[in-house]
């Protein structure tokens, strides 16, 4: 579905369904570079079970035109111009890394609107290395390339896909190559820039689900505990030797687990 | 910047795509011989064919053993997914039925596997998809022969039998630039030595027959997406970027992105046309695979030696092989396959076809078969067997010489390879 937003072009992946203002909703929120498409599975099974489901395409990701916002904050008004503009009033809003930051402080700036987040994959605050940084704000393939593999556990990092036949590592890439120049730097600097996270969940008044790679060396359990502590209804679920590519790596238990909140 | 360190292929070959089961704590593959698969409930079961849950539903359309080997050759070729087939033949079938419908136009190497040639040229014209046939290393007649209606170029990393290094860096910009993707037949180099989508392929296919397994026990072909080209931007693919009737008006692009072609490939051609590839002949190809980097380092030192001793044998007239420098793709071998090219060659006996017919049946340890790839050396004499009703003249036009023998060269010691070639070429001599 296409809306407009701030005069530009939005995508959102509605799984080919109109929305329906009476029935629940959610909002899924992609990571650094990425697009919808990391949902699909979540979607498919939402759609099917009588939920509104919106994959957004961030500013300049995807099929939404760009440019990329340049913080998690604007990011966050952003996405409730969305709700708006799709005639949504209260959603569910779950978010892997990137966007697990952009739900946090969804619900937290515009806390009639949500009514629970899912954190996937996330720490508070995120820190980006600075060799990452500088190679994506050079557009460096090698961000792509250290993104991929810093991304999965080192078991993913061989295989063993839950998705008969596909490889993690070369879905993981080729998403990540198609961002749009500057797209994975904006979004990596916006992370990098967004350290006021742990103040936001303070006051965080819905329930937060949080669903953690036990060997995700992104964003490490021990930063994302910190959050989860400052959370007041946080619930936290650590998925043993998963990396940070939750979905792709845990698609499975992500859904059961994300079942309870949306 | 250095590039981030990835596991290398020689452990990839060994570990891609399987982690040890879980239950049992098997380490090797194990042989996941059942035609269906036990849902918890009836939702379990909706979850999974409707592409929301992860599973198997039957072991045409997947099974375990089949997508650790289908895993395993993605990760090998840097691809985003592969299907393992029921032999090459129909991994080639699937992509073709996968892009297209009749009416459809195909741009291919005229250098190509009598089995693909025949395919191509008469099977699926009877079906409205056409083919025209270019020289290999002629990229202008690739680019001309490219119509409207064209979907896909096509062509072998070395054809055959004049082993033609095909161009992928080049030909595939001529077909990007009118929006087709490149297909590749690999079965040759294997991604060993050669790895398609890092040149700019789209597409792989393998006859898993031959390296891969390495052994020459089992049937079996790969379908390989690299999840690069950009389908909708090409605008010429509907069944990849219209709703399809046939899964609920899904569209391929926007729900798997990268991964649009092999998932429609999975969900339509595994399971509608059903060219499935068994677990048993899936566990076989991984015990290939898992020696793939050893056995394809000497099978090309075998290679290289052959070569340099037919080409200075008194009853050999030419041999063509990339490395050689009078072969005219010489310098391109020497850039795209630096690690060799390939194990099989073809050379031309003095004295014709009585002679090709006398060296073969005087080998003792090469055996004489209709097949490539096997650790053990193979060899055939087309003009006495595969082409025995051709006279001089249709030999010529097929690009085949009286005398023309191909040879696939295994990893035996090559001493005793020599010896036994060596012997053949002397009887051939011999009226």
């Amino acid at each position: 579905m296409e809306l407009t937003v701030d005069d530009r072009k939005v995508y959102i992946a509605t799984g080919n369904r109109e929305i329906d203002a009476a029935l629940p909703s959610v909002v899924f929120i992609h990571g650094a570079g990425q697009d919808h498409t990391i949902w699909v599975l979540p979607s498919r099974y939402f759609v099917r079970h009588g939920r509104n489901v919106l994959g957004v395409n961030l500013p300049g990701h995807g099929r939404s035109a760009g440019p990329p916002l340049a913080s998690i904050e604007a990011l966050a008004d952003w996405v409730i111009k969305v709700f708006d503009a799709a005639g949504i009033e209260k959603a569910a809003v779950v978010g892997h890394s990137m966007g697990s930051l952009i739900a946090l402080e969804t619900a937290v700036r515009h806390p009639d609107r949500v009514r629970a987040i899912g954190l996937v994959g996330t720490s508070v605050p995120m820190p980006v290395s600075a060799e990452l940084l500088q190679s994506a704000k050079n557009d460096e393939h090698a961000a792509v390339e250290m993104l991929t593999l810093w991304g999965h556990s080192r078991a993913a990092q061989l295989g063993g896909n839950a998705t008969p036949g596909m490889w993690m590592m070369g879905g993981g890439q080729r998403l990540l190559e198609r961002a749009a120049p500057g797209a994975i730097y904006a979004d990596l600097k916006a992370c990098n820039d967004y350290v006021n996270g742990l103040e936001s969940a303070k006051r965080l008044s819905c329930h937060a689900l949080l669903i953690l790679g036990g060997r995700d060396s992104m964003t490490p359990t021990s930063s994302a505990m910190a959050v989860a502590k400052a959370i007041p209804d946080a619930e936290t679920v650590i998925l043993e030797r998963a990396g940070h590519a939750l979905l792709s790596e845990r698609p499975d238990p992500v859904l059961d687990l994300l079942i309870r909140i949306v | 910047m250095a590039k981030p360190k990835t596991f290398d292929l020689e452990t990839l070959s060994l570990h891609a795509g399987q982690q040890p089961d879980a239950t049992t704590g098997a380490r090797a593959t194990p042989i996941y011989q059942t035609a269906s698969y036990v849902f918890r409930d009836t939702d379990h079961a909706a979850s999974i064919f409707n592409i929301e849950r992860t599973g198997h539903v039957y072991s045409r359309i997947s099974n375990p053993t089949n997508a650790v080997l289908e895993e395993r050759i993605s990760a090998l070729e840097g691809g985003v997914g592969a299907i393992a087939t029921a032999s090459g033949q129909a991994a080639i079938h699937l992509a073709i039925m996968t892009l297209m419908d009749a009416g459809s136009h195909i741009v291919s190497s005229q250098s190509l596997y009598g089995g693909t040639h025949n395919l191509l040229a008469y099977t699926l014209p009877r079906f409205g998809i056409d083919t025209t046939f270019v020289d290999p290393r002629d990229l202008d007649a690739f680019r001309n022969a490219i119509q409207p209606n064209t979907r896909l170029v096509f062509g072998e990393t070395l054809g055959n039998p004049g082993l033609e290094v095909l161009d992928i860096p080049n030909l595939s910009a001529v077909a990007h630039e009118s929006g087709l993707p490149l297909m590749i037949d690999s079965t040759f180099t294997t991604p060993y030595l050669c790895r398609p989508f890092d040149l700019g392929a789209d597409i792989i296919v393998h006859s898993a027959t031959k390296f891969l397994s390495g052994h020459g026990v089992v049937i079996g072909g790969l379908l390989v997406d690299g999840g690069i080209f950009d389908w909708e931007a090409s605008g010429r693919f509907p069944t990849l970027t219209e709703p399809y009737a046939g899964f609920h008006n899904l569209d391929f692009v926007e729900e798997f992105g990268p991964a649009a072609f092999i998932t429609r490939a999975r969900k339509e051609g595994a399971r509608d046309f059903g060219a499935c590839m068994s677990a048993m002949t899936s566990f076989l190809i991984l015990q290939g695979v898992e020696t793939l980097p050893l056995r394809m380092q000497r099978h090309v030192e075998n290679t290289r030696t052959l070569v340099k001793f037919l080409d200075a044998h008194a009853a050999v007239d030419w041999v063509v092989y990339p490395e050689l420098p009078g072969h005219p793709d010489h310098e391109l071998a020497k850039k795209l396959l630096p690690k060799g090219c390939g194990a099989v060659f073809s050379f031309g006996v003095k004295g014709g076809r009585a002679a090709g017919q006398r060296f073969i049946e005087r080998l003792e340890l090469v055996s004489h078969l209709a097949n490539i790839g096997d650790a053990k050396s193979l060899v055939i004499h087309p003009a006495s067997t595969t082409h025995h009703r051709m006279d001089s003249d249709a030999l010529a036009a097929a690009g085949i010489s009286e005398g023309l023998v191909r040879i696939s060269v295994g990893i035996e010691s090559v001493d005793d390879l020599i010896e036994d070639i060596d012997r053949g070429l002397h009887a051939s001599q011999k009226d």
